[in-house]
């Protein structure tokens, strides 16, 4: 599978290549942009869907006549979503939650990544094995146990419960993620900027730390997606209405009457657009090419 | 991670943690002369340092992994019963029988082969067009670029929960859009269509969910590796005369490699365990030919209040699993990633 992307076309990375073979280049990178407006498409469509049920009038949610475009825009939805219970609350408890499981994380990950991907030490190696094995670990099918250890330590019905839940969920893989960077990120740097002066601790802020960027803003993008979609070990922990993170509270427009569609996906707009503008923010600095000028140039 | 600035710029190997540098902060030259507390402290924390990092991390590991799988290991052994989990009632050991239970349940098996094989084909699908669009993004326009970027991150941070209900609608056989394009743009009759009558059919639109909902994180993690291969090797290598499969094979892969096998490692174990697209396209309650692993141990702990076949079961599945586990281990300790 793997092989069959790059021979579909004969595109050549080369910048120099245009001079002799113009056609051949441009013609591939039309075959390129059909493939992406392809894939825009499908991934986009239920994105679109949901927007487009949000705003379109109840009565054709429910229609045996599906058409592709509303007859007429409303803010119906909107309104209920908003108007439901506990919205306020909902934001706050998301907010809490998910900005300090990934505060939290990227620290932690930071710091081990660090180690694991700079210093030799024994036990390294089989630290680097548990990161990867806990990973097998499907969380819900240890949900009996975790929940019973919640309980013992008082966690339940407690944000910090579920923020050391998510931290911790996330960060066997954040660590990995990181730790692929550090171990791109030169040595020399690190020890010219230390032979200039530095501190060890102060190499890590001043060189290391922004040369980092890019592998934490991946890790910080996973990490929150990850916190802010999650349900399952929300819904099992908090109890209270008013501790309900957002997605626990989606489930309050399904009822023993149906599900109203047209608020839900109103709602479900309002909860994606945080993530989308937090991307957008950090997804500059996941831009490359930040090490291999540094030492050569 | 203070222990730094050393006096003279040796050249170290990689990876002596602070052993020659720890000198004190001014650059007073030399371990040997310093303040004598101030060095002595400095030199217990060289060696120290990293444990100190990863301290933090194995702490909550062990608190939020270990301990509860400890605990799955116990209950896998007993008879734990609503009673017992509640009260914290010992409970009765019962030996291997829980196990022998599952693996005399001819559901069982049927439902280990349809996971092993919903795993495969959506990790092969996933991963080939998350790695075929993350190359094809790096030389599409970069108008088409940013547009797919934007799809890509939208359908990412769409909780499951809705993903999941906007495709089982989808797959509606009287609301459902895709029976109405099939039929309205593609001229196929497909009018009442039910898709969940039979499995095969079923499996697909689940399937589709699973892929959909993991297409970008794959493509945009690759697409971040891609951007470590530097240009210039490729383009020496295709002025060298490589052709795009050559340029691929010895110059793309070797550098996202390991990011790709991290992907596809975590990709199999994704899938292994799908629980809520299954469980919410199927109204909160699987037939049994749409159980997959996660649903079955649901099932038979939640359900039928089996909490120790529960347990069983999701050992089990790990213990499948770290097959997996193992190989990704060896290919790492192979290349010399984990060195």
């Amino acid at each position: 599978m793997s092989a069959t992307a790059p021979s579909r076309g004969t595109f050549r990375p080369s910048g120099k290549s245009p001079a002799y073979r113009p056609d051949r280049k441009r013609g591939s990178r039309h075959v390129y942009n059909v493939v992406g407006v392809a894939a825009f498409v499908f991934m986009a469509f239920p994105v679109y869907w949901l927007v487009i049920s949000a705003l379109r009038p109840n009565s054709e949610i429910r229609s045996y006549d599906q058409t592709l475009w509303p007859s007429s825009i409303t803010f119906d939805n909107f309104q209920r979503a908003v108007d439901m219970p506990n919205f306020g609350t909902a934001i706050q408890s998301s907010l809490i939650i998910c900005g300090s499981a990934v505060l939290g994380g990227m620290l932690l990950s930071t710091i081990a990544a660090f180690a694991i991907g700079r210093f030799q030490f024994i036990g390294r190696k089989a630290f680097m094995m548990v990161l990867l094995a806990v990973q097998l670990l499907p969380p819900t099918a240890m949900l009996i146990p975790i929940y019973i250890q919640l309980n013992e330590f008082g966690g339940l019905n407690q944000y910090w419960g579920v923020i050391v839940l998510y931290l911790v969920s996330t960060m066997p893989f954040a660590t990995w993620m990181i730790r692929g960077f550090v171990v791109n990120i030169p040595k020399e740097l690190e020890e010219s900027a230390m032979v200039d002066g530095c501190s060890r601790m102060g190499a890590f802020w001043r060189v290391i730390l922004p040369l980092l960027a890019p592998g934490l803003a991946a890790a910080s993008i996973f990490s929150l997606i990850n916190a802010w979609n999650e349900y399952l070990l929300a819904y099992v922990v908090l109890q209270d209405n008013d501790k309900y993170t957002l997605n626990v509270w989606l489930m309050n427009f399904t009822t023993s009457r149906g599900t109203d569609y047209g608020a839900l996906m109103a709602a479900s707009t309002l909860i994606a657009i945080p993530v989308v503008v937090f991307f957008m923010f950090v997804q500059k600095n996941m831009a490359s090419g930040l090490t291999s000028g540094a030492v050569k140039g | 991670m203070k222990a730094a600035d050393p006096p003279v710029p040796v050249p170290r190997k990689s990876g002596q943690p602070g052993q020659p540098e720890s000198a004190t902060l001014a650059g007073t030259p030399g371990p040997t002369d310093g303040g004598p507390a101030r060095v002595t402290r400095k030199r217990g924390a060289g060696p120290l340092l990293p444990y100190l990092l990863i301290a933090p991390t194995i702490v909550a590991i062990g608190a939020v992994f270990v301990w509860p799988l400890i605990k799955t290991v116990i209950m896998s052994f007993q008879d734990v019963g609503r009673r017992e989990l509640w009260t914290g009632e010992a409970a009765p050991w019962v030996g291997f029988d829980q196990f022998t239970n599952i693996f005399a349940d001819g559901d069982f098996w049927d439902v280990v082969w349809r996971t092993v094989l919903f795993m495969a084909v959506c990790v092969t699908a996933t991963m080939g067009l998350g790695l075929f669009l993350s190359m094809a993004m790096q030389r599409m326009a970069k108008g088409v670029r940013l547009a797919l970027t934007g799809a890509l991150v939208a359908a990412w941070a769409m909780p499951l929960l809705v993903a999941t209900s906007i495709f089982r609608w989808f797959a509606d056989s009287d609301y459902g859009v895709l029976n109405m394009v099939l039929t309205k743009y593609l001229g196929l009759d497909f009018r009442g269509h039910n898709w969940w009558l039979d499995p095969k059919q079923g499996f697909l639109i689940i399937g589709a969910v699973v892929v959909w909902g993991a297409i970008p994180f794959v493509t945009i993690t690759l697409y971040a590796a891609l951007t470590q291969v530097p240009k210039e090797l490729e383009e020496a290598a295709s002025l060298d005369g490589a052709g795009a499969a050559g340029v691929f094979r010895f110059v793309t892969w070797p550098v996202i490699k390991p990011v790709f096998q991290m992907i596809a490692t975590l990709s199999v174990i994704w899938d292994f365990n799908v629980f809520g697209q299954v469980f919410l396209m199927r109204g909160n309650k699987p037939e049994p030919e749409y159980n997959l692993l996660g649903t079955y141990y649901y099932e038979k702990a939640f359900e039928s209040n089996s909490f120790s076949q529960g347990a069983a079961i999701s050992l089990i599945t790990v213990l499948l699993l770290s097959g997996v586990a193992v190989y990704y281990l060896r290919q790492l300790l192979k290349i010399g990633e984990v060195e």
